[in-house]
């Protein structure tokens, strides 16, 4: 087995339903430079840890939430709506 | 006959770490003994390679072997083309047999469209005198007479790109000879020695921590492949890199039937039967990043259901084991090799699922950016700055399923 992750909308669903979208990135505040957006576009903090991220329900409701997960272990913390996610804490996005 | 049972060690046990080396090699697999084995050949020996685990824990023991430099572009072609012609000759020059079979090496076309992305490799391949050609489904029956070619399945074969002189290696052989290799010269292999940061003042790195000490470093080589996130993250540089797992599998042994490679993008799978007899199978990474190797059921589902499409005689071979590794990709699935924006701290990443190809170009050619400070031509193009100008050198075409 892989893992469950739960849909906000749909409920638990094996990770096979859904898309991963990548970590939670900071865009960059006002006018990037061509090297601030090319550091926005490509890096990435790929931490061994807890990761806030996206999913997409690609074989349910074709939303898009938030989760986080620990990529050491793929336990997920919790998984909500954009708009309902706990504020970021420790987030390291800068 | 004596010589078999005698015990001998392959390299030589490190009870101290000496509190300062010129080069401090950042992982045991096959890119960090390499480099420590070249640097022997320029005559750089005062060499620490610190390995968390065991040598060859890590991707090097686990990958599938498969060697080939038929990629798509100019810059890619010719950097692996240069790490196959250095496998030939590797056998002989470390005194230990590698088992490299070049045994051709097939990555199959299911559509119109495919078979027009494959000519025009085909084309970048021949261009740099690499032998490259794209075959019809009948000289594909009379390669693997024992595949399955007929035109009633999920996806019929159109033809296929043959590349002649991929094959596959014997991968353990490999690390364990560049160990003795590095180790013959007088660099240090360090197992069990697990960095844990990094002392940097201004834009040099000065010594790493690790589980057994301080050590301080004249240059600091990160080869760590799945994990070179978090060791550049201790240097303070950042890397476009996301960590993947990537699962394989092998059959129990069954009489002889495959004596080439087999690739299908469009299948999520790919072949080739070992000298023991076991067909070595594997698939894509997973599309999420994770440091956990684990094994899915789906993943062995998927694989087995495209294997038989393909030999319907697996039909009742058993699977003997399946493991995953973790993996180092990069957004446009090349690697990262050279300087960072420090002054002694160079990197060997972004290997993904293709990295074993390359242990010994990579070897040589950061041996050599060790030794005289200059960017080998050959990696020039790959240098972690590309991403920040935006000046990617996109395999996707040719790495995504092709390890
Ligand atoms: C299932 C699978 C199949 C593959 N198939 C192929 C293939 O057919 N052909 C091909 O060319 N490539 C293939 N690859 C990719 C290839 O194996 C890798 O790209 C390559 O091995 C990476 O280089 P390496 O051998 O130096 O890495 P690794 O062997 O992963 O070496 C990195 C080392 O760094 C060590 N390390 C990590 N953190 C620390 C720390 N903090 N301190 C000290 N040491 C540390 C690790 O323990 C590890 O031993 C495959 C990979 C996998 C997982
Ligand atoms: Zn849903």
């Amino acid at each position: 087995m892989s893992f469950l992750l739960t849909c906000p909308n749909c409920g638990p669903r094996e990770v096979t339903d859904f898309a991963f979208g990548g970590e939670v990135t900071a865009r960059p505040a006002g006018r990037p430079d061509r090297r601030e957006l090319n550091a926005y576009v490509y890096f990435r903090d790929n931490v061994a840890g807890v990761q806030r991220e996206w999913w997409l329900h690609r074989s349910g409701c074709r939303q898009w939430f938030l989760a986080e997960r620990d990529t050491r272990t793929n336990a997920v913390a919790w998984t909500a709506r954009p708009e309902e996610a706990p504020a970021a804490g420790g987030d390291r996005a800068a | 006959m004596r010589d078999l049972l005698r015990r001998r060690r392959m390299w030589r046990r490190r009870p101290e770490l000496k509190p300062r080396y010129d080069v401090v090699i950042l992982g045991g697999g096959s890119h960090g003994l390499a480099t420590a084995y070249y640097l022997r050949r320029l005559g750089i020996t005062d060499v620490a390679v610190l390995e968390k685990s065991y040598i060859g824990s890590g991707a090097a023991g686990r990958n599938t072997t498969i060697l080939r430099s038929n990629y798509k572009t100019p810059e890619g072609a010719r950097f692996y083309d240069a790490s196959v012609k250095l496998y030939e000759g590797l056998g002989a020059e470390l005194g230990y047999n590698l088992l490299f079979s070049q045994c051709g090496h097939l990555t199959l076309a299911h559509s119109d469209r495919a078979m027009f992305v494959m000519a025009n490799r085909a084309e970048v391949n021949r261009l740099q005198g690499i032998d490259s050609r794209l075959i019809g489904p009948d000289e594909i029956r009379e390669l693997v007479p024992t595949m399955y070619v007929g035109p009633d399945t999920t996806y019929p074969i159109h033809g296929a790109l043959y590349h002649p002189p991929g094959g596959i290696i014997r991968h353990d052989a490999v690390v364990w000879a560049f160990a003795r290799g590095a180790d013959e010269g007088g660099a240090e292999i360090h197992p069990y020695t697990e960095v844990t940061g990094m002392e940097r003042e201004g834009d040099r790195i000065v010594a790493v921590q690790t589980n057994r000490g301080r050590v301080a470093a004249g240059v600091v080589v990160n080869c760590t492949a799945g994990w070179s996130t978090l060791l550049c993250d201790m240097a303070g540089v950042r890397l476009p890199i996301t960590t993947h797992v990537l699962q394989a599998c092998v059959t129990e042994p069954v009489k002889p039937f495959l004596d080439v490679v087999i690739v299908s993008s469009q299948m999520h799978v790919y072949l080739s039967q070992s000298d023991r007899g076991e067909f070595v199978m594997g698939s894509e990474i997973e599309p999420w990043t994770t440091y956990r190797t684990r094994n899915t059921l789906n993943f062995l589902q998927d694989l087995a259901r495209h294997a038989l499409e393909l030999f319907p005689q697996l039909e009742h071979a058993r699977l003997l084991r399946a493991w995953a590794g973790l993996c180092d990709l990069t957004p446009d699935y090349s690697p990262i090799l050279g300087r960072t924006e420090l002054e002694n701290f160079h990197v060997s990443a972004g290997w993904g699922t293709y990295g074993f190809k390359a242990a010994p170009i990579v070897g040589r050619t950061m041996a050599e950016l060790v030794a005289t400070g200059c960017t080998p031509d050959l990696i020039a193009p790959f240098s972690l700055e590309r991403f920040y100008e935006d000046r990617l050198v996109s395999e996707l075409a040719a790495a995504a399923v092709s390890h």
